[in-house]
């Protein structure tokens, strides 16, 4: 039993089930992030936990406690909302302590929690100020302070950074970051953007379409990605999919996808993985870029660096490395290449591929092969 | 709306421009012609009228029609001039626009932010209710007056405005209060504000423009009102509107037209002075509802 339990919690509208039996243990001081494309039930998970929406089945509990039937304000949770949701009639300083004054908190206790959480928040000279007077990034702070200065068991956030400019998303990002890390306390945090979810998180759920596709930390979710919607949707540029076989040489597994040329590229499978029982086998094999990479960028504690020759299609600069486009299995792969290797499109090139990353899908249940 | 004032959308010529301004000052005169009939009217002696000077200022301004309509002229049978009943219809209107005023934003607000099964149905019914001719409900709620006891009363008068008020007073609280975020009163909730403390803390403060039109068009509405005041009321508790025709038809001999003026711009002063007082809100505040920003 965790400290936040999600038991087959599902939500239906009428007779459309918007998330389906959904089952999440967080412990205390983890930071949770949902993740998910538009519309497959992050809000709505984190309304359930706020007690905001009802519970079609199943069970929500805090601290071993069952939330059901009990009013949101008794949750002792905090919710930063993506709109911030500040109160327009009253200054920052109100805003921040209404939660207190409705909790019976006396004034003075009031004043001295502001003043507490304005100045770990910085926002001390905004305190007289409406809301109506505030930057986008300063009603984000006043938001996060209205939450912080509950001291809540659990934060709830709803993409609190999606109205941001994207300098400013980044570093609200890191002081978010800073602040768990301070503070400890468990936080379920809603997003729809992939890095934010892995920077910021200790675990992340994955949605779509009602359902959590896989729940892992930041490195599982990215290196191991249960299916073929969460290989694509974590990471930028999102991972490589492309069609390909297996096979087995002098007792080894091996991947075979075509090249722009038609010939086969032959791609090892580290040993001890099990694909040898596969062969014959249809996949769609994953790569990320950076496992697709020039000759002396590859990654050196990695025994199983393969090198092939292929077409450069197009090469594309970005500064801090160039990303390099090549045909395999009928696809468009792209490679993260170092930013001063001298390559060309049209140009026959070696590229380094690292099959301790490779992983591979089914191509028709999209789910992982292994 | 004021901000691109300079900014007309047609450039017009001299010309046309004059042609327009001219037409709207004729409009304007002939709208105004009457209060300028009533007003000057109301100021000079009867014998200077029945001289047949309609249109003349008075040759010797006096004050004693205004005086004999507000505390001697002839009511029915009573020689108590208007002020009874003027009194009877603020008692009647305050309680009246004030309580639907507050009931209606409290329906807006269960309406759109505490929604439960069947909601639309019950502001569908009491948007009908907005549209029920008067006269359709004369019988039926004349007989329900005389069973609570209200019948002939000003409490009752304020009964049967309060029901015909709610329905709009619900309609515009409704409206508004969809634009209003929804977020605001998710946050309040978690914050620990009950039902009742959103409404004042969150609501409420931010109802302002709404509450001038819904008070103004409640005031207009039961202020101005001549059939339920002489449908349900007695010679004691009538309204101004219902005196006011009392006062013109019950004198006896020669109509003293100077003060049937006098009497007339008393009975529409109130909603006059609302209207200058709030009445630039009023356009606001139908506005908010429909463009935003
Ligand atoms: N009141 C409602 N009635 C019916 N369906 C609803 C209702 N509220 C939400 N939904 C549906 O539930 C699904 C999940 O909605 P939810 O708001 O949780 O999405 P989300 O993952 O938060 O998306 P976004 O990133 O756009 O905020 C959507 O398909 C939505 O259409
Ligand atoms: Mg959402």
């Amino acid at each position: 039993m965790g400290f936040l339990d999600i038991k087959n919690a599902t939500k239906s509208y009428g007779a459309v089930k918007v998330l389906h039996e959904t089952d999440i243990s967080i412990e205390e001081g983890e930071f949770l992030v949902l993740v998910g494309p538009s519309g497959c039930g992050k809000s709505t998970l984190l309304n359930m936990i706020a007690g905001l929406e009802e519970i079609t089945t199943g069970d929500i509990a805090i601290k071993g406690q069952s939330m059901a039937g009990v009013r949101p304000a008794d949750r002792n949770i905090a919710m930063v909302f993506q709109s911030y949701a500040l109160y327009p009639n009253m200054n920052v300083g109100q805003n921040i302590v209404f939660g207190l004054e409705m909790h019976g908190v006396p004034k003075p206790e009031r004043d001295t929690a502001m003043n507490k959480v304005a100045d770990l928040l910085q926002i001390k000279h905004l305190l007289d100020r409406k809301p109506g007077q505030l930057s986008g990034g300063q009603r984000q702070r006043v938001a996060m302070g209205r939450a912080l200065v509950r001291d809540p068991d659990v934060f709830l956030f709803d993409e609190p950074l999606s109205n941001l400019d994207a300098k400013l998303r980044v570093d609200m990002r890191t002081e978010i970051k800073k602040l768990h890390q301070k503070l400890k306390t468990t936080i379920v945090y809603v997003t729809h953007d992939q890095i934010e979810a892995l920077t910021l998180s200790t675990r992340i759920a994955v949605m779509f379409g009602g359902h959590v596709q896989q729940l892992g930390t930041p490195k599982e979710v990215y290196d191991n990605p249960a299916n073929m919607f969460v290989a694509g949707f974590m990471g930028s540029p999102s991972m490589n999919l492309f069609p390909a076989k297996i096979a087995v040489e002098n007792g080894k597994a091996v991947a075979k996808a075509k090249l722009a040329d038609g010939q086969d590229a032959t791609l090892p499978f580290p040993d001890a993985r099990g694909f040898e029982r596969h062969d014959g086998r249809e996949i769609i094999l994953g790569l990320r870029p950076e496992a697709i990479t020039d000759r002396d960028g590859a990654d050196r504690n990695s025994q199983s660096v393969h090198v092939i020759d292929a077409h450069v299609d197009i090469t594309e600069p970005a500064g801090s490395d160039t990303f390099v486009s090549t045909q395999l299995g009928g696809k468009e792969v792209t490679g993260r290449f170092r930013a001063d290797v001298d390559v060309h499109p049209g140009q026959t090139f070696p590229f380094a591929i690292n099959m301790e990353k490779a992983v591979a899908f089914d191509p028709k249940t999209e789910e992982r092969v292994s | 709306m004021s901000s691109n004032a300079t900014a007309t959308v047609v450039r017009t010529g001299a010309g046309s421009r004059f042609v327009i301004y001219t037409l709207l000052a004729l409009f304007c005169l002939y709208y105004l012609l009457p209060l300028y009939v009533m007003v000057v009217n109301s100021l000079k002696p009867l014998s200077e009228i029945q001289a047949g000077g309609m249109m003349a200022l008075p040759d010797v301004w006096t004050l004693a029609p205004w005086k004999s309509a507000w505390s001697t002229a002839q009511i029915g049978v009573e020689a108590t001039g208007l002020r009874p009943f003027f009194w009877n219809s603020i008692v009647m209107v305050v309680p009246a626009v004030a309580i639907s005023t507050v009931l209606g934003a409290l329906n807006g607000y269960v309406l759109t932010k505490w929604r439960f099964r069947g909601d639309t149905i019950i502001f569908g019914l009491l948007l009908f209710g907005c549209f029920i001719p008067f006269q359709m409900v004369l019988i039926p709620m004349a007989r329900m007056l005389g069973l609570v006891g209200l019948a002939g009363t000003v409490p009752g008068l304020v009964f049967v405005h309060l029901v015909y008020g709610i329905g709009f007073s619900t309609l515009y609280f409704r409206n508004y209060y969809q634009q209003f975020p929804t977020e605001l009163v998710r946050a309040a909730m978690i914050d620990g504000a009950g039902f009742f403390t959103i409404f004042r803390r969150i609501m409420l403060p931010s109802s302002g423009p709404i509450a001038v039109v819904c008070v103004i068009w409640q005031f207009t509405n039961i202020w101005n009102d001549f059939l339920f005041g002489a449908s349900f009321s007695d010679f004691d508790s009538q309204p101004m509107t219902v005196a006011l025709n009392n006062l013109v038809q019950s004198s006896t001999g020669v109509k003293e037209y100077n003060v049937h003026f006098a009497g007339a711009i008393m009975a529409a002063l109130p909603t006059l002075l609302v209207y200058i007082v709030a009445g630039r809100y009023f356009v606001r505040g139908l506005m908010a509802g429909s463009v935003k920003g």
